[in-house]
């Protein structure tokens, strides 16, 4: 029977206690020397040929007969109330069938209630005012010209340090801080930590507004039919898109199906529903019509998320020997005009190093901008830049190697919730890191600015702490099929990441077929409940789940050989696709052979994410080591290579798990180097609408990538022993290259991006103390 | 609307080859190319990424050259000759190029996979064995957020016949 119990568990950097229903055992844990046969072994992705060809249909792709089109009419101002809306323009233009706003779309709360789908007090420039739907995009976006709005501005605030003034403009109503004051921690005594200490380090480091950018905008496509409304969308979470757009609209969850079979990357801006999906379904109910809105890439740039800027101050203190006695941390992180939590810039602080001091305080504010959203381990890559660059200054202070300096601090368990880890083996990342690398030809950082000279070389480091751990609830269903192949149903999603191969390959191995012979079926709430593909949790959320049902299919497949072959169940053996009874080899049967007789009677299993152990902290671990060269002349930086380890737990799919290494070292040289989304102050305005003023990385940028996994299970954390990789290899980049660029020429820009301009700045300063 | 003739929706007759078929569209003179493949043709392979000629998704060949579909007016490419992802792979099998990627990992999410793959075909089209620079050259317009640009080196390197191990 199912029993409810309460558990801690860990997401994108925060800890809640939540109520996790127990449905019954968990298969056994595989173990640290089970046999592999597709599991631990690379496998180009199943779906890569649908991909590659152009088959593949993303929510851009659908064009549905009778489709009408929608375009989003947006806030010119960062902050103004509307005094008069006038849509009849509009309304009466060629090939207009409706026009949305507030004068006719009314009583749908939005941000938790802090403003509705359509407010007249709009927050940042890029708010939606109006949406027009018509025959053709081009006809929508024309009649967004004929809508008549007069705008009464208001003062705002750009800038989350100065909306912290008393005196600053109110974005809301109730304050510009989340949760009305900063979110604290403290353990031991930070004052008489840093009375004693032989060296003390104090830095201030800033990181900028970054965009998620996805290359398929946000957007969906919404059709009726009769009381059931069909939603395809690009998103990372088709169940909360589900739930919450039935709560918008007021109609029953089993009357909205969300459907999202490929999607083109969200990086954590996808992680909900958001106006265009309840808009795009209104009007399709109004016009009994299907309605699509896609955002431009315009649209993506001031409405579609952001990771907020931060800026940040840490001071360390420490012994001679380096061992740190005080950590003292200040930050403050930028929500936009809309987001529910706050980053977690705290989390490196409180737990990547061992100390026995510590105190940090986070101030979450609001202010006149797009919304942020979750961007690919938010606040930890923030806070990483202030700790591990506080690290290296503290290691060059007491000349201590920087690397010898972190395994002086190695914490050994969670000194914030006291209890054990369920793994680390970041001892053993950082030694394969040092290695690859070639660590040992790191030069000491030069004592003085190098202002001249050829482009010199430097190296920096940085460790990675993330969570990744998963958790219940997931479930998947497993189904044999008359000619011996598999359907998985998993209502999860395939972001990009390669969770489709990954769960083939567990369904592969627990059956014993070839990945050719498992059809992995996701993204469709008509299948099992699956979580958002956020957190790093995918496979650790819904692998377990896949597994077990395909062990539960396994056993019905046993049994069902067991009185055809007339042998006991526990003598029969399933090896590569065959059923034999142990013994005697010639009495045996294949899959397909036996599925086949079958006929439609079907063998099935159904699979649940169990519990995650009590009483141990899941982390995932890494550290990075970047070697950049930097032109004293010019400030130009040039990442030469980044060699990553990082302590995931087993690894499914080793080739899956490079390219989830390269994709978060690429984004992290990214916001290292040249990313920067630009609110003008005094307008309060975008000031960068797309890929030609927003710099993201290109393959002239692009550094050596060596990607390496300590690739030892984890003993506790679910029946796989596996942990999350999305996020943990962005997290340390920023900082190691932030590191590797003072080694290089004797100055510490710890203001992201790292521009020429920032670099020749800090070599020309006057030394300070 | 007024009765001005030169609407800019009036719809010109444009017939062009697409994939080595001839197609008549009717389109208006401000539709794009990219438009008139995804909306009119349902050739929705080729994707946009940008719309404004920054991102390459949308790359497909002119003439045998590639070209950014959505910088190109449908109405331009009139009496020429267009492929685009579609014509590269035959009953469901694909090409070496798409093999390629796919061997080599050199796609996430994929949605700028299309536009990378036309861009090297047209590459390789003129320049059978590309130098490493003239590959990351070629592809330098193709934006990827995912983080793939060392996979499409690896499969562009290895289409190219160098196969050099990394």
């Amino acid at each position: 029977m199912p029993k409810i119990v309460k558990q801690k568990i860990e997401f994108e950097g925060r800890v809640e206690e939540r109520e996790v229903v127990l449905e019954g055992d968990d298969v056994p844990i595989w173990a640290a020397d089970q046999p592999f046969r597709v599991v631990g072994t690379p496998v180009p992705r199943v779906d890569g040929g649908e991909r590659a060809s152009g088959a593949a249909q993303y929510t851009a792709d659908l064009y549905p007969a009778g489709l009408v089109f929608g375009a989003v009419l947006r806030s010119p101002h960062a902050h103004a109330r509307i005094r008069r809306l006038d849509t009849s323009r509009a309304e009466r233009a060629d090939g207009v069938r409706a026009v949305l706003s507030h004068l006719n779309l009314k009583g749908i709360p939005w941000y938790n209630g802090l403003s509705a789908l359509f407010d007249t007090e709009l927050r940042y420039a890029g708010e939606e005012v109006a949406a027009v739907f018509a025959d053709t995009a081009a006809a929508a976006r024309d009649a967004l010209d004929l809508i008549d709005v007069e705008y009464e501005v208001l003062a705002h605030v750009v800038d989350p340090e100065a909306a912290l003034a008393k005196d600053a403009p109110k974005v809301h109503a109730s304050g510009n801080v989340l949760g009305g004051d900063a979110e604290r921690y403290a353990r031991g005594d930070v004052e008489a930590g840093f009375g004693g200490a032989a060296a003390t380090v104090e830095l201030r480091a800033e990181t900028q507004d970054v965009l998620h950018h996805s290359m398929e905008t946000h957007g969906s496509v919404c059709e009726w039919t009769g009381d059931r409304l069909t939603i395809w969308d690009s998103t990372q979470h088709i169940f909360g898109v589900r739930r919450q757009v039935a709560a918008a609209l007021k109609v029953p969850l089993d009357h909205v199906r969300v459907v999202s079979r490929f999607m083109g990357g969200g990086f954590g801006s996808k992680n909900q529903a958001a106006k265009y999906t309840v808009l795009a379904a209104v009007a399709a109910r109004r016009l009994g019509r299907p309605v699509k809105i896609m955002f431009t890439r315009a649209e993506e740039s001031i409405a579609a998320g952001k990771r907020p800027r931060s800026a940040q101050r840490i001071r360390l203190a420490a012994g001679r020997d380096g061992g740190l006695v005080a950590i003292d941390y200040w930050g403050v992180s930028g929500l936009g005009a809309y987001r529910a939590v706050g980053s977690p810039l705290a989390g490196p602080a409180k737990e990547m190093y061992a100390c026995p001091n510590v105190r940090t305080e986070v101030w979450n504010v609001f202010t006149n901008t797009g919304p942020s959203a979750a961007f690919r381990a938010p606040g930890f890559v923030e806070g990483t830049v202030a700790l591990d660059c506080a690290m290296d200054a503290l290691a060059d202070r007491l000349g201590i190697d920087p690397l010898e300096l972190r395994l002086r601090n190695y914490a050994e368990a969670d000194q914030v919730l006291g209890r054990p880890y369920s793994s680390k083996f970041l001892r053993e990342a950082y030694t394969m890191a040092a290695e690859a690398a070639g660590w040992s030809r790191r030069a000491p950082t030069p004592a003085a600015p190098v202002r001249s000279g050829g482009p010199r070389r430097g190296f920096g480091m940085a460790s990675q702490i993330w969570g990744g751990a998963g958790s219940p609830p997931a479930y998947a269903e497993v189904r044999l099929n008359p000619d011996g192949t598999v359907d998985v149903r998993i209502g999860t999603q395939d972001i990009g990441t390669g969770a489709r191969t990954a769960l083939t390959q567990i369904a592969a191995e627990v059956l014993t077929l070839p990945v050719e012979k498992i059809t992995v079926r996701l993204g469709d709430t008509d299948f099992p409940y699956s979580p958002l593909s956020a957190g790093s949790q995918t496979i650790a959320s819904c692998g377990p789940a896949v597994r077990m049902a395909a062990e539960e299919a396994r056993r019905h497949l046993l049994d069902t050989a067991a009185s055809v072959l007339e042998a006991a169940p526990s003598d029969i053996r399933l090896e590569s696709g065959g059923l034999s009874v142990a013994g005697v080899p010639d009495r045996k049967i294949g899959v397909h052979e036996l599925t086949g007789r079958m006929g439609n009677f079907t063998i099935a299993g159904r699979g649940f994410r169990g519990a995650n152990p009590d009483g141990v902290t899941i982390r995932t671990w890494g550290v990075q080591i970047a070697e950049v060269e930097v032109d004293p002349e010019t400030g130009e930086v040039r990442a030469i290579k980044i060699t990553a380890c990082h302590d995931v737990g087993r690894v499914i799919n080793p080739m899956g798990y490079v390219s989830q290494i390269h994709g978060g070292v690429i984004q992290g040289l990214g916001m290292a180097l040249c990313e920067d989304h630009v609110t003008d102050a005094e307008s309060g305005t975008v000031m960068d609408l797309g890929f030609d003023s927003y710099a993201m990385p290109r393959q002239s940028m692009i550094p050596e990538i060596e990607a390496l996994a300590v690739g030892r299970p984890d003993p506790v954390s679910n029946n796989l022993g596996v942990k999350g990789v999305g996020e943990p290899p962005i997290i340390p980049t920023p900082a190691a290259i932030a590191n590797a660029v003072a080694n290089a020429v004797g100055v510490r820009v710890t203001s992201l991006p790292i521009t020429p301009a920032k670099i020749l700045r800090a070599l020309q300063a006057p030394p300070s103390s | 609307m007024s009765s001005v003739s030169a609407s800019p929706d009036a719809p010109h007759a444009v017939t062009v080859t697409v994939n080595g078929r001839a197609e008549t569209l009717r389109v208006p003179a401000r539709r794009s190319l990219l438009h008139a493949l995804r909306e009119d043709l349902h050739l929705t392979g080729t994707k946009e990424g940008c719309g404004v000629g920054t991102c390459g998704a949308c790359t497909v060949l002119l003439d045998g050259r590639p070209v950014l579909a959505c910088l190109v007016l449908a109405v331009q490419a009139a009496g020429r000759a267009i492929e685009t992802i579609e014509s590269l792979s035959r009953d469901g099998a694909l090409a070496p190029v798409q093999e390629s990627f796919v061997r080599h990992d050199a796609l996430q999410c994929g949605f700028c996979t299309p536009g990378q793959i036309m861009a090297l075909e047209g590459l390789l089209r003129r320049t059978p064995r590309p130098s490493d620079a003239m590959l990351r050259r070629a592809m330098e317009g193709n934006v990827c957020r995912c983080g793939t640009q060392l996979r499409v080196q690896a499969a562009a390197r290895d289409l190219a016949g160098e196969r050099r191990s990394r």
